[in-house]
């Protein structure tokens, strides 16, 4: 008799586990090997999140642990749509977040298409462009801080070079104009990487045979990228907008290393803010009621991108 | 009977401990922040450790981070820190949540008296209540916001005479806030031995709480108040008074026309660096820092010299500095106290001061020698006579990020006008104070 992987698992098995495991059925079993990761689950994430819908309906203040709690409703939910503030924050959010995928898929693809090409050093370009995204944010964030720096910052020479102002008569971190512009000119310089890597899984992943039989059909070089690549493409592209665009809604890093938010409130992204109000500040209860409206927009986003995303995939 | 055995037993158990106190010796860790009087405060801390038999460790964190780092120990009830030298804005905090203990108890036993330290520092460093003889610390290390400058610039004939034909009088420290304005403008830009060199080094910081102190640098002497009437928390026009708007308005033309490019998230260490690099002719900093510059072998020396805040409409510093506490949660209460009374000793705050910590000790600052004993001692005890403190409630924290928000807003991102600023900001503080169930 021939060994299947169930004869082998059973004879596998210890002899005094054999027998604990005697009598009980398949569906029991089941639950024994997948019932500690869901206790995880359930500790881990499902449990925090309930806990902090009940506590984003309290004044409740994780630094004051004496201090009578008390239930206020929706009261923080109210201030929190109702701060101009915190729309500014949102505002600044969808800035960041709008101007850095536009960026990084528009560069990404270009650089994915080059890359494609067989080319002498290929391979040495690819590492060379991808070094970026294996720094750690803080060290990113603390170089492209001197760069930026009006004085001595490299930065600030080029444009000169390229414009005859003066270095130091800009300042890409400390100006109102200028400092949304210079997180996103960090992030996709350290991120954009990422998305060519997966446009170019996308590219290898296009059989040649389609464009050998476009070749025949006479179809020119444009025709053949926007009714080929692109559309056998797009399903990549729409996986790196999505990695891109989570990630980056929860942007915190980068941004405080650069400008820790200013000048003024001016980069002070959703993430950093919500950082301030339930770490500095404090206010637990407010902090969660906040939380949980970004929690609820980005799931709402998200689940109609992905439902997108596969209408895509299935065409 | 049954009294005397207990009697016995009491007794017995004192014994015991004072034998134990006597004869263990513990690890005591000081949580302080990163800065120069630490290192003093380390070498001070030997003796303690050649008498008590106690070893000493020392946990330093880098400004910045010292405030998040602590209080979340504290919060959390963590037992890294025996001691804690504690920003005096924490003792509202401190005493109200329990993270410090009570000193009054110990302060009487072991004949340690507040009237020895300087009303200001007990005030601002120990009590809460403010100003009622309840003690969570012990003055440790008094300290205001003072500046600096090139003195050897000053003294430059060229320069002197450059001055005074652009504003018609003699170059030296400014008397008011308006000629400190007026000599860091007349720098701006200017070229000396080749560099161009900037005015001033203000604070500007936006994270922790650099431009509130930089800011309140130019509120005080202008004569602001946090309340009409203390403890009343009424901040219409206290807080958004014209003299506070004109204050606030000073500060940002000074951080537009007399800061060096790029000075728009600018603490301690940034003012610290812009002048030892030659950048600036004056700078705001901490008298912590003052025996660290003046010993610099490049701009310290005949280079520098010292003044405090100059006055506007009266006198006003803003006050930094810390108590000493012990912390409620450490195990080792008994020794964090008998480190307490060692630093308590006129003697070892004598050594304090002379190691560059500044000591809050009567006998050391009434000391007929002291004003002499260093080139910015006479300026130290001229800005602890009219020093002025943020507010140390319990939700400190809150108050603290709203202004520095409103601060920053106005004055480096150039957001609405001064009066809009402040007016802001007795909103952001309502709301708090009624979150507190103080309004």
């Amino acid at each position: 008799m021939s060994e299947t992987p169930m004869t082998r698992a059973a004879s596998a098995t210890p002899p005094s586990v054999a027998r604990r495991i005697k009598g009980l059925s398949d569906r029991a079993i089941a639950w024994i090997f997948v019932g500690p990761t869901i206790f995880l689950l359930l500790a881990i994430n499902i449990f925090p999140l309930i806990w902090t819908v009940r506590l984003s309906f309290t004044d409740y203040k994780a630094n004051r642990a004496g201090r009578e709690i008390k239930n206020v409703g929706f009261r923080n939910y109210e201030r929190i749509l109702n701060d101009s503030d915190i729309w500014l924050n949102m505002q600044a959010t969808a800035h960041f977040l709008f101007w850095t995928i536009f960026f990084q898929v528009l560069i990404g693809f270009t650089l994915a298409y080059l890359i494609n090409k067989k080319f002498k050093g290929n391979d040495l370009w690819t590492t060379i462009i991808v070094l970026p995204m294996m720094l750690s944010p803080a060290v990113v964030g603390n170089f492209w801080k001197f760069l930026y720096q009006p004085q001595i910052g490299l930065f600030n020479y080029i444009v000169a070079f390229f414009t005859g102002k003066d270095p130091s008569s800009f300042e890409m971190l400390g100006s109102v104009d200028l400092a949304p512009w210079s997180i996103v000119i960090v992030d996709t310089w350290m991120w954009t990487p990422f998305v060519m890597l997966i446009c170019l899984a996308g590219l290898r992943s296009i059989p040649d045979y389609i464009y050998e039989a476009a070749e025949i059909d006479r179809a020119s070089k444009l025709r053949q990228f926007f009714t080929i690549t692109i559309p056998m493409v797009l399903p990549f592209l729409m996986l790196a907008v999505l990695f891109r665009g989570i990630e980056n809604f929860k942007m915190f890093d980068l941004v405080v290393q650069l400008t820790g938010g200013g000048p003024g409130s001016t980069t002070e992204l959703t993430s950093i803010n919500l950082k301030r109000e339930a770490f500095e500040k404090w206010r637990t209860g407010y902090a969660s009621a906040y939380a949980i409206i970004l929690f609820v927009t980005v799931f709402g986003l998200a689940s109609i991108y992905v439902k997108a995303l596969n209408k895509v995939k299935e065409r | 009977m049954k009294h005397s055995k207990l009697t016995t037993v009491s007794a017995l158990s004192l014994a015991v401990a004072g034998l134990g106190g006597a004869a263990q010796a513990d690890d005591l860790t000081l949580c302080w922040a990163a800065w120069d009087p630490a290192n003093a405060l380390v070498e001070l801390s030997k003796e303690f450790e050649a008498q008590s038999g106690h070893n000493m460790s020392f946990e330093f964190i880098p400004w910045p981070n010292f405030a998040d780092r602590m209080l979340n120990e504290l919060n959390s009830g963590g037992k890294l820190c025996d001691l804690l030298i504690g920003d005096s804005q924490w003792i509202g905090g401190g005493a109200e949540n329990g993270h410090y203990v009570k000193l009054n108890d110990f302060f009487d036993a072991e004949g340690i008296s507040m009237d020895d330290f300087a009303e200001a520092t007990v005030y601002a460093y120990s009590t809460w209540p403010k100003g009622t003889p309840n003690y969570y610390a012990l003055p440790a290390m008094g300290d205001a916001n003072g500046w600096f400058y090139r003195k050897d610039w000053f003294a430059r004939d060229d320069i002197r005479a450059a001055f005074k034909e652009a504003t018609g009088r003699e170059l030296g420290e400014p008397k008011s806030q308006k000629e400190l304005l007026e000599i860091a403008q007349f720098f701006q830009g200017r070229e000396i031995d080749g560099q161009t060199v900037y005015g001033a080094a203000i604070f500007t910081e936006r994270g922790s709480e650099g431009i509130t102190m930089g800011v309140t640098g130019a509120l005080y002497p202008w004569g602001f108040k946090y309340e009409n009437t203390p403890g009343s928390y009424d901040m219409e026009g206290a807080v958004n008074s014209p003299e506070a708007v004109e204050a606030l308005e000073f500060y940002k033309e000074f951080y537009e026309t007399a800061t060096p490019p790029g000075y728009t998230n600018s603490y301690m260490g940034e003012s610290l660096d812009a002048f030892k690099s030659g950048q600036v002719a004056m700078a705001m900093n901490w008298f912590a820092f003052f025996p660290g510059l003046y010993a610099d072998p490049d701009t310290g020396g005949e280079k520098i010299d010292f003044f405090v805040n100059p006055p506007q409409n009266q006198e006003g510093s803003t006050l930094g500095g810390q108590g000493i506490s012990v912390v409620a949660y450490s195990d080792k209460q008994e020794a964090a106290l008998e480190y307490i009374k060692w630093f308590a000793d006129p003697a070892v705050q004598q050594k304090w001061w002379d190691l560059g910590g500044y000591s809050a000790h009567k006998a050391v600052l009434e000391s007929p020698d002291f004003p002499d004993s260093a080139p910015f001692a006479g300026d130290f005890l001229e800005a602890m006579g009219a020093v002025q403190d943020f507010w140390q409630e319990p939700a400190y924290a809150e108050l603290l990020i709203a202004m520095q928000k409103r601060m920053h807003d106005y004055i480096v991102a150039d957001q609405g006008t001064a009066q809009e600023a402040l007016d802001k900001l007795i909103e952001d503080w309502t709301e708090v104070f009624e979150d507190e169930g103080k309004l």
